[in-house]
């Protein structure tokens, strides 16, 4: 940080208060400086918020139908209802919270697959890489869509069955990024000093090599989640994802694939359709933003 | 060269079987499409005469021996729904598809290569900024959902273009109305794709400005111009083939959910309806279609790169 304590002008107390603070720390002030990461970030708490705070405020459950069938948005529904009758507004927040708990899980349970990999790959080379990269190879050379489609056929549909899926297709990329990133630390002179040392290998993984690689992981999962909501809306949306009553994104749209729905009925698609961008942007800038705080060439 | 062509083909190879074969295993963890048949008035005896007769009494490795030995002669099967060739019924759909991922691709590079050039080179500017917001919300929006919006406006509200299919029904076929046709299902999917192609442009060119060769070409003072466009411009091609691989299988799966909110004709249709029917050689086929389409692409790509950049060693 050397910037910081000669640069002209700027508060030496600050100048002091950079010099000591820790490196998560250092992160956090960058990413806060990204004001739309920022502004997402507060935007995505605010929302999860909402969705947990629904079922106590809401007057309706997600699937209750109450006597209103395809009604306007108005004061007792503010977002109207759907054609069986159930309030919007909360199946919106439900929803919201289902395909956002998809697409967490799928990012989790994809990331840890990709990290172990890559990790194994990149750490062992010889002929462990061989086998795990040729597998990479072809689950990236389905075109993705496809491959979660079948995928859904045949375990059938379904809230879990979609987050495995998601997970399973996803981990090559990240089995990629950590498998290059592990063949050049490997020749790091720490790690040739522990494994001259003779440290255990699961310890020179987990606790040398591993950690030097977070910031990419993190910044690809974000990733990797922002297109596992794309997905999840579009599997739901074409009936393979979440099935109905559960809400989610996705599926709530379903309704329009109706003409009649969708030319005079607008409460009961575009507000979950406006929502699924408004989480993808922000998981996206939140992404964007830890990458400008986790670069080390950014010096401010 | 040659050489180095035909280790790549001899690379492909087994990526292809172990598709074929993941393929084939995953499928028949799916049960019996026999199931689909089960009704009150077919008999136990005839759905297993049924199914001795399409061979799905063997082995699941008997099967997939049987079915790789026929697909190397060519004979990709019959579809258990239509009773057609595997092989016609993708021919049926196939030239629809490429017309829109072909149109797609194309106009999708013509914006993506000059908007991340640009972009790139005016690094910071208010311009930089307004493509680069553009692309990342542009890439935030379901396809389907922007599809909807579409159909929504223009056709529904506006009643401008037509919203299904490839041409009006009941109507002589003319160059136009299929135009019409494809104005609205090709336009979401350049929107869905150039957002990605614009930010990988954008980074791949920030990377080549800040080369030593750069540096030098901007000491020796010929002018910003001519530094961009004789110095930067030429080794952006490079992450401009790379980007044309990459959109292969991106377009193909946008196809399956664009082709099914226009009813496009295309393989897309097809391929959602042999899922939703169970109808294993089709599946098979379209996936084997698509797997190799994504190869070859990956090759030719491998290909373009070693002629473009001879600092590549290829042996």
């Amino acid at each position: 940080m050397q910037q910081a304590t000669t640069a002209p002008g700027l508060d030496r107390s600050l100048a002091e208060r950079i010099s000591h603070e820790t490196y998560y720390q250092t992160v956090f002030r960058r990413f806060r400086r990204h004001r739309p990461g920022f502004i997402s970030l507060i935007f995505l708490g605010l929302m999860l918020l909402l969705i947990a705070v629904t079922p106590l405020l809401s007057p309706y459950g997600p699937n209750q139908i109450t006597s209103a069938f395809s009604a306007m948005p108005s004061a007792e529904h503010w977002l109207g209802t759907d054609q069986v009758g159930r309030d919007m507004l909360t199946r919106l927040m439900t929803g919201s919270g289902i395909s956002l708990f998809v697409a967490l899980l799928a990012t989790v349970v994809s990331t840890l697959l990709g990290v172990l990999l890559g990790l194994a790959a990149g750490y062992f080379g010889g002929w462990i890489d061989i086998i795990i990269m040729r597998v990479t190879d072809i689950v990236m050379s389905f075109p993705y869509l496809l491959l979660v489609l079948v995928a859904a056929a045949i375990f059938g549909p379904g809230m879990w069955n979609i987050v495995l899926i998601l997970g399973f297709v996803n981990w090559p990329g990240m089995a990629r990024l950590v498998r290059s990133n592990v063949m050049s630390l490997r020749g790091v002179n720490y790690v040739q000093g522990s494994q001259v040392a003779g440290m255990p290998t699961i310890y020179i993984l987990f606790k040398e090599i591993l950690p030097n690689t977070i910031a990419p992981v993190l910044i690809y999962a974000t990733s990797v989640m922002a297109q596992t909501m794309l997905d999840e809306a579009a599997l739901s949306f074409l009936g393979m994802g979440v099935q109905a009553p559960t809400a989610s994104l996705g599926n709530l749209l379903n309704v329009a694939q109706s003409y009649t729905i969708l030319e005079t009925k607008p409460w009961m698609w575009l507000p979950p359709g406006l929502m699924t961008i408004l989480l993808v942007v922000a998981v996206n800038f939140i992404g964007d933003a830890l990458r400008d705080a986790f670069d080390p060439r950014n010096l401010q | 060269m040659i050489r180095y062509i035909l280790k790549r083909l001899l690379i492909a190879i087994p990526v292809l079987l172990g598709i074929t074969i993941l393929d084939y295993f995953i499928m028949s963890l799916a049960g019996n499409p026999m199931e689909m048949m089960i009704g009150p008035r077919i008999t136990q005896a005839a759905i297993e005469e049924r199914a001795a007769l399409l061979g799905l009494d063997k082995p699941i490795l008997v099967q997939y021996w049987n079915w790789l030995k026929e697909a190397m002669q060519g004979n990709f099967g019959y579809s258990f729904k239509q009773n057609l060739a595997v092989t016609r019924l993708i021919g049926n759909n196939v030239a629809p598809t490429v017309l829109l991922m072909g149109l797609s691709l194309v106009l999708s590079m013509l914006i993506a290569i000059p908007a991340g050039i640009y972009s790139a080179v005016h690094q910071y500017s208010k311009t930089d900024y307004a493509i680069v917001t553009a692309s990342f919300i542009g890439s935030s929006v379901p396809s389907f959902f922007l599809a909807l919006t579409m159909v929504y406006f223009f056709n529904l509200r506006l009643g401008w273009l037509p919203s299904s299919g490839m041409t009006t029904l009941g109507t002589a076929w003319s160059l136009t109305d299929t135009l019409r046709h494809m104005v609205l299902p090709v336009g979401v999917m350049v929107f869905s794709v150039v957002g990605v192609n614009i930010r990988y442009i954008r980074a791949s060119m920030l990377e080549i400005m800040e080369q030593d060769y750069l540096r030098t070409a901007k000491a020796k003072g010929i002018g910003r111009r001519r530094v961009i466009n004789k110095h930067a411009l030429r080794n952006a091609l490079l992450p401009i083939i790379t980007i044309f691989g990459m959109q292969i299988p991106m377009l193909f799966s946008g196809s399956v959910v664009i082709e099914q909110v226009f009813s496009w004709p295309g393989l897309g249709l097809l391929t959602m309806s042999s899922i939703l029917n169970r109808d294993y050689p089709l599946i098979m086929g379209v996936s084997l279609l698509s797997a190799v389409v994504v190869l070859i692409a990956n090759l030719v790509t491998d290909i373009l790169y070693a002629i473009v950049d001879p600092t590549i060693q290829y042996t």
